[in-house]
């Protein structure tokens, strides 16, 4: 009865405070301007499909994406056990759906303990590749200090994690051996699971009934607190992208990738400015504070998707190491870009909790976090897109960062203003006049 | 040999009330630049080849705006296009070749939103299109044998708009052998120059983008390396000028291959 009320609290707790976490982070998502993503439903799906569920753009690198694989496939199916671990907790009961599921259940149960098993190999593989081979990606600047503690703990974790159910599987086959076990006994002798049958006798088989019983209730205990404690550290983690990763790949950008966007408060002064007979005065002056800044100074200026994005991002790299600035020594590192987005954002929401909507701490994206020289090295290439195995688009908020500094602050370099001044007097970047434009036809 | 070059321009035709079958957008780089003049005279010598029935623009084109876009210039951007808009639907142009990506890729992405609907292709996709027509026959196959060409993607072609086949196809017709970088398709790494940086001197770093990029193609040791687009051939020249390799190996657009090929 205790662990039952136990049992229902913790439930209680782990999902209240998982429910209080993901309203926190969509509050700060919708801080962002409004685009809309909602045309072409089936394409989205597919794209989700493949892409998130499917993991396509993994595969570009066939080694990680084989490990990572392993990880993902361990962590989607031991949802399922978890399922008869919820009912068990709460009804008191133990492996109550092994006598109706009979075979089915031993399979399944098999197939959890296998993938265990592989991501057991998966983790340390990835421990080593992280801490010990010297691959340049995770060990850049911006991977210094927390986001490396996370990359580290959150496989450390899984270790455990992956202790615990054996020690719970292990010891129970003991016991089941033993006709100890609060299973029901079936009169088969074992269970038959795959890997606890072999590893369940060879490390606990020598311990006494008592020890057996205090192994696998910590086994069980530990496993669902780690559960508990996994699905509420996801939100503080860029390991947020397990289920992320969903909607921003469904929400994806289907335009082709050198499409910018069209920037609309831009065309209506245009328009205004190229047609002789408009009246100045016809269109209505947008009301005080909705005046919208063009281009993006702080979170608040980009979009609900690039916040999304930024939550999204699993902080892998994949997108620095392919970008030509980087690769060439320049400040800029999209991962980083993301990364910014993503902290500045939370010290937004957090100051709107704390002081009210309308507080400003002085301190904006642009500057504080990140530096023109940054953006401005960027050649709008979309390897960083085209690489992303979550569909992150790094480009369209340096673009937007761009806009900023050019149409508010005229802080261009030097060197593209002369530029943008040759466009608009000559109709060219440079200074040709546009009389000779073709004077190419009869030269030799 | 220029003499014989046929260009009509848009407000000719119109006065000879003809309508031509396709706008050839020129650019900035093909009207200027000395070495990009060059790909837009072999783009010419090929339509004239096929009696494809082409017209620019001539002193009526003027810079799409792509440079101004990409760093951020909206209004300067916004204000082009719809200039440019207006010329084009007073000649009512429905069909335009571009002879670089980034007219391509503003002329066809970013135009209709703001009014402009053309059907707008890129010169390497027409001139595959007339070599698989059999208009264009690639015969003095010889002038490339034996040579190894290597074709590095434009990411306003290649990434931005997944145009890779195209270019590659044109040089199969070459009798060549094709060699790919190792970054190549959706991993080619980019010259250097987009996103406004060939107006500008790149950022403090430790190395200049186009050297990254030429040493790609140095690996394969290319007798020529490939592109399609005039600033991508800028970078690409410089980089191989770098290296002391300009005696060895030539820069050359997939329209100048193909043209020389058919002894044009
Ligand atoms: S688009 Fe910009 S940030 Fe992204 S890879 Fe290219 S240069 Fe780097
Ligand atoms: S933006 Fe994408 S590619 Fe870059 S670090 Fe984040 S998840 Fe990885």
């Amino acid at each position: 009865m205790v662990a039952i009320i136990v049992f229902s609290i913790l439930l209680l707790v782990g999902i209240g405070a998982f429910a209080m976490n993901v309203g926190r982070i969509r509050a700060n998502i919708l801080l962002g301007r409004d685009v809309d993503r909602t045309d072409n439903k089936s394409e989205r799906f597919k794209t989700m499909a493949l892409v998130a569920l499917g993991q396509k753009k993994m595969f570009k690198r066939p080694i990680p994406a084989v490990l990572h694989l392993m990880l993902y496939a361990a962590f989607v199916i031991t949802q399922i056990e978890l399922i008869e671990i919820f009912a068990d907790g709460l009804t008191g009961q133990h492996r109550m759906f092994r006598g109706s599921l009979g075979g089915f259940y031993t399979f399944m149960i098999s197939f959890i303990e296998i993938l265990s098993i592989l991501a057991f190999i998966a983790t340390f593989a990835f421990l080593a590749r992280r801490n010990l081979l010297k691959i340049p990606r995770f060990t850049m600047k911006e991977m210094t200090g927390w986001p490396k503690l996370d990359g580290n703990l959150i496989l450390i974790a899984e270790i455990i994690l992956i202790c615990f159910i054996f020690m719970m599987n292990g010891a129970d086959e003991v016991m089941y051996q033993r006709g100890l076990s609060h299973a029901e006994n079936l009169g088969d002798g074992s269970f038959s699971f795959a890997v606890s049958q072999w590893v369940g006798p060879a490390l606990f088989g020598g311990m006494s009934d008592s020890s057996l019983e205090l192994v696998e209730r910590i086994g069980w205990w530990g496993h669902i607190v780690m559960v508990f404690s996994f699905l509420n550290y996801l939100p503080f983690s860029k390991h947020f992208h397990i289920l992320l990763a969903f909607p921003n790949t469904y929400y994806s950008n289907l335009e082709k990738k050198g499409k910018f966007t069209n920037n609309e408060a831009v065309t209506n002064e245009v328009k205004l400015m190229m047609d002789p007979n408009a009246d100045p005065f016809a269109a209505p002056a947008p009301a005080e504070g909705e005046v919208q800044r063009f281009g993006a100074k702080d979170v608040t200026d980009l979009t609900w998707k690039n916040l999304l994005d930024s939550y999204t991002c699993t902080e892998c790299g994949r997108c620095t190491s392919s970008c030509p600035a980087n690769q060439t020594g320049k400040l800029l590192s999209p991962r980083k870009i993301m990364m910014d987005t993503r902290d500045r954002l939370d010290e937004v929401g957090k100051n709107i909790r704390k002081h009210g909507k309308d507080y400003d701490d002085g301190k904006s994206l642009l500057t504080d976090y990140i530096s023109a020289e940054e953006l401005w090295a960027c050649t709008s290439c979309n390897a960083c897109v085209e690489e992303c195995p979550v569909n992150i688009d790094p480009l369209s908020i340096i673009t937007e960062m761009r806009r900023y500094l050019v149409m508010e602050e005229s802080k261009a370099p030097s060197e593209l203003a002369t530029m943008f001044t040759n466009i608009e007097n000559n109709g060219a970047p440079w200074q040709f006049s546009q009389a000779d434009r073709l004077k190419w036809k009869d030269e030799n | 040999m220029s003499e014989l070059l046929k260009v009509p321009t848009m407000a000719e035709m119109m006065a000879a009330g003809e309508v031509p079958e396709v706008l050839f957008w020129v650019g900035c780089a093909g009207s200027f630049d000395d070495r990009a003049k060059k790909i837009t005279k072999a783009i010419v010598k090929i339509l004239n080849k096929c009696d494809v029935k082409f017209a620019v623009l001539g002193t009526e084109e003027s810079c799409t705006g792509d440079p101004a876009k990409r760093a951020g210039n909206e209004f300067l951007f916004q204000m082009q296009a719809m200039m440019n808009i207006q010329v084009l639907d007073a000649y009512e142009v429905k069909k335009i070749v571009t002879g670089c990506p980034h007219c391509f890729n503003t002329l066809k992405n970013e135009y209709p939103e703001l009014g402009g609907n053309y059907g707008v292709i890129h010169h390497t996709q027409l001139i595959q299109s007339l070599i698989d027509e059999g208009k264009l026959k690639v015969e003095g196959g010889d002038t490339f044998k034996g040579k190894k060409i290597t074709f590095h993607d434009p990411c306003y072609l290649g990434r931005a708009n997944d145009v890779y086949e195209a270019p590659r196809q044109m040089l199969q017709s070459l009798d060549a052998e094709l060699a790919e970088m190792k970054r190549c398709r959706t991993k080619g790494l980019c010259c250097g120059a987009g996103g406004a940086q060939m107006f500008k001197e790149a950022e403090k770093g430790n190395k200049e983008v186009n050297i990254e990029r030429t040493e790609d193609a140095l690996e394969v040791k290319p007798d020529i390396i490939a592109t399609g687009c005039p600033f991508c051939n800028t970078m690409m020249t410089d980089g191989v000028k770098n290296f002391n390799k300009e005696g060895e190996i030539q820069v050359m657009d997939v329209a100048e291959l193909i043209a020389t090929a058919a002894d044009l």
